[in-house]
C-alpha cells in the first residue's frame, strides 16, 4: 500500500486534535504514516511524537512558517514530505495548502473529504445537497473534514527528525488586524449557536453570547441577519456565502432553514432548532426542534445548562 | 495597463433542487447561473482595471450552455470572452493544467477567481493555477486594494491579515463588503452580439474517477418540542443522549 503524510493542523501555534483525527484517515488511506509539522520553532511538534499510528514525524523548521504564504509553505512542506498521498485538514488555510501541494506535483486534490470506504472518497458537492463518491489511482492530496474522524490515541512515541527548509514568500504581512471580540470563530468552534432575523434586533444577540460563553461556543448568524444589521459582520455568517461548518452541536434560533443557510451547517453533528414557526424548514433537520419564540425558550435553555454543568 | 484575467464558472443556481437519476446528479431541468463567488472575482477585476487601466478577460472551461455566464459578465463590462470548449468531469489536476496553459498564453499579470465553486465546494483552482505557474497567491480574499500595489485581507484564525501581493498573482475572491454591479439594457444588448473566443483544449487523463453520486444519508427524524420550557428537555437530552454538554 502506498505510502501517507499527515500535514499536521495548528491551532494558536501548538499541534491540534485534529491532526489525530488526520491520522485515523490517513491509516484508512495506506501504511507508513509520516506527520510532518511546519514550524519556526520545532519543539512544537514533540505532541505530534505521541500519536499513535505513526511511524515518523518530521519538523520542518523554517521562519516562513512564522506567517502564513501559500507559495513559501507548499514549497517547503513539499522538500521534506515524501512521496505518497498527502492527508491535511478542510480548514481554509490548510484547503489552500493542500491545493498547492497538489500542483507542485502535478497530481489531484480531493477537498473536504467526509468519508473513506473501500477506498473511495465521499465529498459534499452543490454544498451537500449531494454526496459524490470518487476513486483515485496513484497519489493524491486529500483534505479531510474536522469531527468526521475519531482521533488516534496519544500513546505512541516517535522520535521526531528535524529538518531545516526553505521557501520564497510572494506575500508580505503589512498588519495583523485582531478580531474585535475574544468570541471564537465559527469555522473554529465544536459548538456554535446561530442567530436569525427572528432575533428581532442585534442587540438581542448578546442573549446567545451568553449561553455561547457558558459552552465555549461561537456565535454565528443567518445572511438575512447579516444583511439587516450592521453590527452583524460577515465573518459571523454561515451558509452558502458564509462559512461552511461542521460542529459537534449546532443551535439555529430564529433562523428559517433556507437552502442557502442549511449550505453551511447541514453536516454538524447535532443540530438543534429554536423557531416559533413550527412549520419552519429547519425543523426538518434538526435532531431537536423547539417550536417556541427565542424569548421564551433561551432563558430556559441558559438556566438549564447553568445546572447541569455546575 | 494591466492584463486581467477572471475566472467564472456555470452552476446550478443555489436555491435549485439537486436530484439523482441513477447513479448521477440529474442537471436537465435545473436553471443554471454564474457562481456566486465568481461575481466577487469579475467585480474586482473590473475594479482593478478602472483604477489602473488595461484589459479584463473572463475565461470559463465549460461547454456551448456556459456562454451564457461570459455573455452575462460581458455585459458588465468584461472586454474579453473566452471558453476552452470542455463537457464533463475534469479532475483537479487536468482543470488546472489548461487553464495554467492558457494564462500563460495570453500574458495575463494577474487572475481573480472565486473561493469555491458552488458545486464543487472545493477551493482548489485559484491556489492551484498559482503554483503550477510559480506565481504568488491570497485565497479568501474579503477586500482588494489597488493603490500602490495590489493589498488584499482575508480572516485567518483570530483576525484579518492584510498583505501586499507582488504581480503576478492569483486572488481568490470571497464575499467582502464590496457591492457587485449590476448589467444596464446596453450592456445586455451589447454582450448579445458579442462573440465567445472558444478554444479546444487537451487535459492530461484523469487519475480521479467520480465513482457515484448520491443524495446524502437521511437523517432520522429528530424530536420536536412545543414551548419554550422544553428548552430543559433538550438540554438534559443534549447531555444524556448526544453525550455534548
Ligand atoms: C445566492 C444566495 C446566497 C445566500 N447565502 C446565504 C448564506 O450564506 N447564509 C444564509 O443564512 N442565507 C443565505 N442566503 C439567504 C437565504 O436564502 C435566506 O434568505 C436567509 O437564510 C434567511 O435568514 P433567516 O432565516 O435569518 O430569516 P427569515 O427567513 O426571515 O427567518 C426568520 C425566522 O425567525 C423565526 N422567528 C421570528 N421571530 C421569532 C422569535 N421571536 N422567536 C423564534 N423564532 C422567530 C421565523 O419564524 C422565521 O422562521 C442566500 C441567498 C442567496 C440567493
Ligand atoms: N470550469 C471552470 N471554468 C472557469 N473557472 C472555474 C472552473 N472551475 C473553477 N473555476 C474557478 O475557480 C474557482 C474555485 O473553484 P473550485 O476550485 O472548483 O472550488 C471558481 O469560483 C471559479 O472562479
Amino acid at each position: 500500500m502506498t505510502e501517507t503524510i499527515v500535514i499536521a493542523e495548528l491551532s494558536k501555534g501548538e499541534i491540534s486534535i485534529t491532526t489525530n483525527e488526520l491520522v485515523s484517515a490517513a491509516n484508512l488511506l495506506g501504511t507508513n504514516c509520516t506527520i510532518v509539522v511546519p514550524c519556526a520553532d520545532s519543539t512544537i511538534a514533540d505532541k505530534a511524537g505521541k500519536i499513535s499510528g505513526v511511524s515518523k514525524v518530521i519538523a520542518a523548521k523554517s521562519t516562513v512558517f512564522s506567517n502564513y504564504d501559500a507559495a513559501a509553505w507548499a514549497e517547503a512542506i513539499d522538500s521534506v514530505a515524501p512521496a505518497g498521498i498527502v492527508v491535511t485538514a478542510a480548514s481554509a488555510q490548510s484547503k489552500d495548502l493542500a491545493a498547492r501541494l497538489a500542483a507542485r506535483r502535478s497530481i489531484s486534490v480531493i477537498q473536504d473529504v467526509i468519508a473513506i470506504e473501500g477506498g473511495n472518497l465521499s465529498t459534499p458537492i452543490y454544498s451537500g445537497k449531494a454526496i459524490q463518491n470518487v476513486s483515485v489511482s496513484g497519489n493524491s492530496v486529500i483534505s479531510v473534514r474536522a469531527n468526521v474522524f475519531a482521533p488516534a490515541e496519544d500513546s505512541g512515541n516517535c522520535e521526531v527528525q528535524v529538518i531545516d527548509t526553505t521557501g520564497n514568500v510572494t506575500t508580505a504581512l503589512k498588519e495583523m488586524v485582531q478580531r474585535a471580540s475574544e468570541r471564537l470563530d465559527v469555522s473554529e468552534a465544536n459548538i456554535i449557536i446561530s442567530g436569525g432575523r427572528g432575533m428581532g434586533t442585534p442587540a438581542n444577540f448578546t442573549h446567545l453570547e451568553e449561553i455561547a460563553d457558558k459552552l465555549g461556543a461561537a456565535v454565528g448568524a443567518s445572511r438575512a441577519a447579516v444583511d439587516t444589521w450592521d453590527e452583524i459582520p460577515h465573518s459571523m455568517q454561515v451558509g452558502q456565502t458564509g462559512k461552511t461548518v461542521n460542529p459537534n452541536l449546532y443551535i439555529a434560533v430564529g433562523i428559517s432553514g433556507a437552502i442557502q443557510h442549511l449550505a453551511g451547517m447541514r453536516s454538524s453533528k447535532y443540530i438543534v432548532a429554536i423557531n416559533k414557526d413550527a412549520d419552519a424548514p429547519i425543523f426538518q433537520h434538526a435532531d431537536y426542534g423547539i417550536v417556541a419564540t427565542w424569548e421564551d425558550a433561551l432563558p430556559v435553555l441558559s438556566s438549564s445548562l447553568a445546572n447541569l454543568m455546575a | 495597463m494591466v492584463n486581467i484575467a477572471v475566472l467564472v464558472k456555470q452552476v446550478p443556481d443555489t436555491n435549485s433542487k439537486i436530484q439523482i437519476s441513477g447513479d448521477r446528479v440529474d442537471l436537465s431541468s435545473v436553471k443554471m447561473d454564474i457562481s456566486p463567488y465568481d461575481e466577487f472575482a469579475v467585480e474586482n477585476a473590473l475594479l482593478h482595471k478602472e483604477s489602473s487601466g488595461g484589459t479584463v478577460t473572463a475565461i470559463t472551461v465549460g461547454s456551448a450552455g456556459a456562454d451564457k455566464v461570459l455573455k452575462g459578465v460581458k455585459a458588465l463590462g468584461v472586454d474579453n470572452i473566452v471558453r476552452l470548449d470542455y463537457d464533463g468531469f475534469m479532475d483537479s489536476n487536468g482543470l488546472q493544467s489548461i487553464l495554467a496553459e492558457e494564462i500563460t498564453a495570453g500574458g495575463y499579470d494577474i487572475v481573480y477567481c472565486g473561493k469555491s465553486a458552488a458545486d464543487t465546494g472545493a477551493g482548489s483552482t485559484g491556489p492551484g493555477i498559482a503554483e503550477r505557474l510559480g506565481w504568488g497567491s491570497v485565497s479568501n480574499a474579503t477586500e482588494v486594494k489597488f493603490a500602490d500595489g495590489l493589498t488584499v485581507s482575508y480572516p485567518t484564525e483570530g483576525g484579518d491579515a492584510i498583505v501586499s501581493v507582488n504581480l503576478p498573482a492569483v486572488v481568490s475572491c470571497d464575499k467582502g463588503s464590496i457591492k457587485v454591479r449590476k448589467s444596464n439594457v446596453k450592456g445586455i444588448m451589447m454582450a448579445k452580439r458579442a462573440q465567445v473566443d472558444v478554444k479546444a483544449v487537451s487535459p492530461p487523463s484523469p487519475s480521479v474517477t467520480v465513482v457515484s453520486q448520491v443524495m446524502p444519508p437521511a437523517k432520522p427524524a429528530g424530536k420536536k418540542f412545543e414551548g419554550g420550557s422544553s428548552a430543559q428537555t433538550v438540554a438534559q437530552l443534549l447531555r444524556d443522549e448526544a453525550n455534548i454538554i
